[in-house]
């Protein structure tokens, strides 16, 4: 993209949007935004495809496996957060392929570290039911004691983790 | 009209997720380096932008639940398993801060034209099958240390909704306040020019 990307916006800001967006989500369909259920029935249609039967056999994804594991909810809204991130990034100037990485680190180690770190992230929002959108933000807006256990241990890991793996980010 | 409207259809879906990926990618929540910057204390827009969203929806459920316009009740709160919660909440953070991204995040990365966000997407997906596979192992764990069915920290602690919010927004002002000293002091916060 030519010129200089637009600066990000205020967080105060951003935070308030985000507010609004989620607070009509409820009024709209009575729960909250999510992000992982989607890569739950992604995971569910991928194994539909190489290990039909083991999917279909399976006591976590076998339920998703019956018909379309896609068609749900959560696809749609998928679909749309990545809409408005395009809309978002091409209209700001702020949209660039690459492989975003520390300095010190080569494009290599970084998708290494982005394959393994989402690894951790697929088996954790599983094991939670939900991740930083569904438990942390809107079970968070419902003052849910779920919401607050997940984000406490999300920021605690979070921290202790970027005691080992700054370098990769400088 | 009586709300929640309970619409689960897919174009109020799409105009939602379009808004929540919309609003993400302004925050900058589609850099991995700005988001994992909040680990380093360099920028804070992660722990700004999440509380002052939440605490936003949250007034706005507490004003419409005691204007009648919604029931009590009437949205969907999660209920607490603490064990898989926490582990869950941990796996979750540690992969944030090596991966560089969530779930939505990822989203809105790919978006934005990161090709790391695609291959993060793939080992969540992987991890999902991982989780699968083990789940008949894992599923005593997974279930245990059920908390009351779809409790509030209003209920547990038993004061008013709004005392909750309200001391939520002064932590949140402290937030705002230190979490800018500590960006000025490392160097912070993260720009869209530096990408």
């Amino acid at each position: 993209m030519s010129g200089t990307p637009r600066p990000y916006w205020h967080p105060l800001t951003a935070g308030i949007l985000l507010g609004l967006v989620l607070f009509a989500t409820f009024l709209v369909t009575g729960h909250g935004l999510g992000a992982s259920g989607f890569f739950t029935r992604l995971a569910a249609a991928a194994g539909v495809w190489v290990l039909p039967e083991a999917t279909a056999a399976n006591s976590y994804l076998g339920g998703f496996a019956k018909g379309m594991p896609l068609a749900g909810w959560i696809t749609w809204e998928a679909i749309g957060v990545i809409l408005g991130g395009l809309i978002g990034s091409l209209s700001s100037g702020r949209f660039k392929a690459k492989i975003e990485r520390g300095r010190e680190t080569t494009p290599g180690r970084r998708l290494a570290f982005a394959f393994a770190g989402g690894v951790l992230v697929g088996m954790g929002s599983r094991l939670a039911r939900g991740c930083t959108s569904g438990l942390g933000l809107s079970g968070g807006a419902t003052l849910a004691v779920a919401g607050f256990v997940f984000l406490i241990f999300f920021f605690a890991a979070g921290f202790l983790t970027m005691r080992f793996a700054r370098r990769e980010w400088q | 009209m009586t709300w929640p409207l309970y619409d689960g259809g897919f174009w109020p879906a799409l105009l939602l997720g379009l808004l929540f990926g919309l609003v993400l990618e302004g925050a900058g929540f589609g850099s991995p380096r700005k988001l994992t910057a909040q680990f380093t204390l360099r920028d804070f827009a992660v722990i700004k932008v999440m509380f002052t969203a939440v605490i936003a929806a949250a007034a706005g459920l507490w004003l419409a639940e005691a204007s009648g316009i919604i029931g009590a009740n009437s949205v969907y709160t999660p209920t607490l398993f603490i064990w898989s919660i926490a582990l869950g909440g941990a796996l979750v953070g540690a992969g944030f801060a090596l991966g560089g991204y969530c779930p939505g995040t990822s989203s809105v990365g790919l978006a934005s034209g990161r090709l790391d966000a695609l291959v993060f997407m793939a080992g969540m997906v992987a991890g999902v099958a991982v989780f699968a596979g083990v789940f008949d192992w894992i599923e005593p764990f997974y279930r245990a240390g059920k908390g009351a069915p779809r409790q509030s920290l209003d209920q547990l602690l038993g004061v008013p909704g709004i005392v909750i919010i309200l001391a939520m927004a002064a932590m949140a002002a402290a937030a705002f306040y230190f979490g800018s000293k500590l960006e000025a002091r490392f160097g912070g916060p993260v720009q869209a020019s530096e990408d």
